[in-house]
């Protein structure tokens, strides 16, 4: 039965079902959906489909093949690791959320048409926003009615990009699309917000730091990598999205520098990591489409690693705030050694995974002449270990010691960062294996010795930039604030305009009162002085008077006859 | 923690070890690139010493450019929820 029912399905039920399981259950049952929908996904293998009949269409609700695959193997592996990572928390809304969104996330993945693909957009976006209020609290409340409005917006987008669609096309199968028509354009906006491109981003700086220590890891897994594989899947070769690809894996390293909340930090750089996954698309040729797949693949581990660790952080100190922490490696050695490699891996080390990922995609932009483009990702790529590869380790776990003596992270969180550790070296050690789920075949060698000496000076010098800034006091401190940034226009900007809005509205309101309820006075008095009793015309005339009026008008008429 | 431990980082001069020996190995591998065959991708990595000097100098830049950012865009903590 299993066999038949969409390894999407699989992660749905089980999660909706969990409130009903047994709490001593739990655990595993949340560790077993992930495994069975990842054994069913690499039994059925590519060039599946399951199509069944609804609202009058023909719709595929399951299509396999390379590229579908390799984000439903790395979605189900992630869930795995999610589940395991937030092993002690077993009441709640959160981990069915987190179930129901992971399987959402992998049935949009295996959707072979626009309205299937709708359905599991938006379940996967309510499903997050209730991760996100799991964070508890007011601001978690607010900033997860954002996260909904965003994503829903997205939805729309893609509801209405796919109804011209087939107003167009008569169709509505979900293969290249491309920018051509007013339909393409709608839904590459609609994709482009779960891809965090630059102005529509904030969603995911905003949100994904205010949910728990365990949802904030589940979140950065799902959303935006479904946004990366929508893209590939019907956008390759915008050219396009080469410059917005590049300006994203630029400009949110700025904030990164200068964010307190290291989990902010992750935010911003999980968005610069994006931006290189956009440019390999956004090239289009094989080693672009490879590597921006093989990125996204690598990040899921090495981004869920780090947002693990600072989970553990969060969990143990209660903050994940630059000034609060420090020195923790005395109290967190295990927690730094996972830290430390998903730092080593996103910041491309060689025997990291980001080294054979991230590689692919500057290749292959330097091999189709992008040069300038190039020149910017390799700034990123030297940003990105300045501020996530040194910047999180360094002032959660080192920098000056805040005194902050607690307990190593729970058994669970343990077990979870050291497997994500080692998938991140495995791949790091041996690329060949993920190279062979990749979309198209790998002629692509990263290690040659000039690679290896050129990326392992590019990142000693930052670290010799870092330090050098640092000891002579030159690197800004970390600082309690806000940083505005894009979503300044609708939190600061337009809230305000609201305000003024309602302000000016009901002083016109009061306005009016005031007008009215002198036109009203007005009113009244005329009428009590003409009509009120003995008044001008209330009075009673008597009727003598009326005849005399009437003659002294006949005589006038008379008079005017005889004068004329 | 009844017995405070002491580590190999508290002191500081063991922190300027490191500094000093991550500046010698930076030497090292730029000086690689003399001997090293270069397999360049794009007309500037050819140059010797480019990655070493794009490196520190992307990280300098940045820097200097967030702390321009930072006097620009920072706000009080509690700014949205006035």
């Amino acid at each position: 039965m299993i066999g038949e029912l969409p390894a999407g399905l699989i992660l749905v039920a089980a999660g909706l079902a969990l409130p009903l399981v047994p709490r001593a259950a739990r655990g595993a049952v949340t560790l077993l959906a992930p495994l069975i929908a990842l054994a069913q996904l690499l039994w059925i293998g590519p060039g599946y489909s399951l199509e069944a009949e609804a609202f009058g269409f023909t719709l595929q609700v399951v299509r396999t093949d390379r590229l579908s695959l390799a984000f439903g193997y790395i979605f189900c592996i992630a869930a795995f690791l999610n589940a395991l990572y937030a092993w002690h928390q077993r009441d709640g809304a959160e981990q069915p959320a987190a179930l129901v969104y992971a399987g959402s996330a992998v049935a949009a993945v295996f959707a072979g048409d626009l309205l299937t693909l709708f359905v599991f957009w938006e379940a996967s976006a309510i499903a997050a926003a209730l991760i996100v209020w799991g964070g508890a609290g007011h601001r978690a409340y607010k900033a997860g009615m954002r996260y909904l409005a965003v994503q829903l917006a997205s939805g729309m987008l893609l509801a209405a990009g796919a109804a011209l669609r087939y107003a167009d096309t008569g169709s509505l199968a979900f293969d290249y699309i491309g920018l051509a028509t007013p339909a393409g354009a709608l839904i590459l906006l609609a994709v482009g917000i779960k891809c965090a491109f630059p102005l529509v981003h904030n969603w995911l700086q905003d949100a994904y730091p205010e949910a728990s220590a365990t949802g904030t890891v589940a979140l950065s897994a799902f959303t935006t990598k479904l946004g990366i594989y929508a893209l590939a899947r019907a956008f390759p070769g915008t050219e396009m999205l080469i410059w917005i690809g590049a300006t994203m894996t630029a400009f949110p390293i700025f904030y990164a520098v200068i964010e307190n909340d290291l989990r902010r930090v992750l935010a911003y750089s999980l968005n610069n990591q994006l931006g290189f996954m956009v440019v390999g698309i956004g090239l289009g040729t094989d080693l672009g489409i490879n590597g921006a797949v093989a990125h996204a693949f690598a990040d899921i581990l090495f981004k869920g690693l780090l947002f693990m660790s600072m989970g553990a952080v969060l969990l143990r100190t209660g903050t994940v705030n630059g000034t609060d922490l420090g020195g923790l490696y005395k109290s967190m050695p295990w927690t730094t050694a996972f830290c430390i490699v998903g730092a080593a891996s996103i910041s491309a080390f060689p025997l990291f995974s980001g080294f054979v990922t991230k590689s692919m995609i500057m290749t292959s932009a330097a091999q189709e002449g992008h040069h300038a483009i190039w020149l910017v990702l390799l700034f990123a790529s030297a940003g990105v270990f300045h501020h996530a590869g040194i910047k999180i380790p360094f002032f959660a776990f080192f920098a000056h010691d805040s005194g902050i003596r607690c307990k190593e992270a729970p058994l669970p969180m343990l077990i979870a960062m050291a497997l994500a550790a080692a998938l991140c070296i495995g791949i790091g050690i041996y690329p060949a294996a993920l190279y062979a789920i990749l979309p198209a075949a790998v002629d692509y060698v990263p290690y040659t010795t000039s690679h290896v000496l050129a990326q392992l000076q590019l990142l000693v010098f930052s670290a010799l930039a870092f330090s050098y800034l640092m000891r002579n006091g030159i690197y800004p401190p970390e600082m309690r604030s806000v940083n505005l940034d894009f979503d300044w226009v609708y939190r600061g900007l337009g809230r305000r305009a609201v305000q003024r809005a309602q302000a000016t509205v009901s002083a016109m309101l009061r306005r009016g009162a005031v007008l009215r309820e002198a036109l009203h006075r007005r009113v009244v008095s005329l009428a009590r002085r003409y009509h009120a009793p003995g008044t001008l015309l209330a009075r009673t005339w008597p009727s003598g008077a009326s005849a005399l009026w009437m003659m002294l008008m006949l005589l006038a008429l008379l008079l005017s006859g005889y004068l004329a | 923690m009844s017995t405070q431990k002491h580590y190999w980082l508290d002191r500081p001069e063991n922190v300027a070890r490191l500094y000093r020996g991550l500046w010698i190995l930076g030497a090292m591998l730029a000086l690689l690139d003399l001997v090293v065959q270069l397999h360049p991708e794009t007309r500037f990595d050819g140059w010797p010493g480019f990655y070493a000097l794009y490196g520190f100098f992307a990280c300098v830049a940045l820097v200097l450019a967030a702390k321009v950012l930072r006097r620009i865009v920072m706000r009080p903590e509690d700014y949205y929820d006035r």
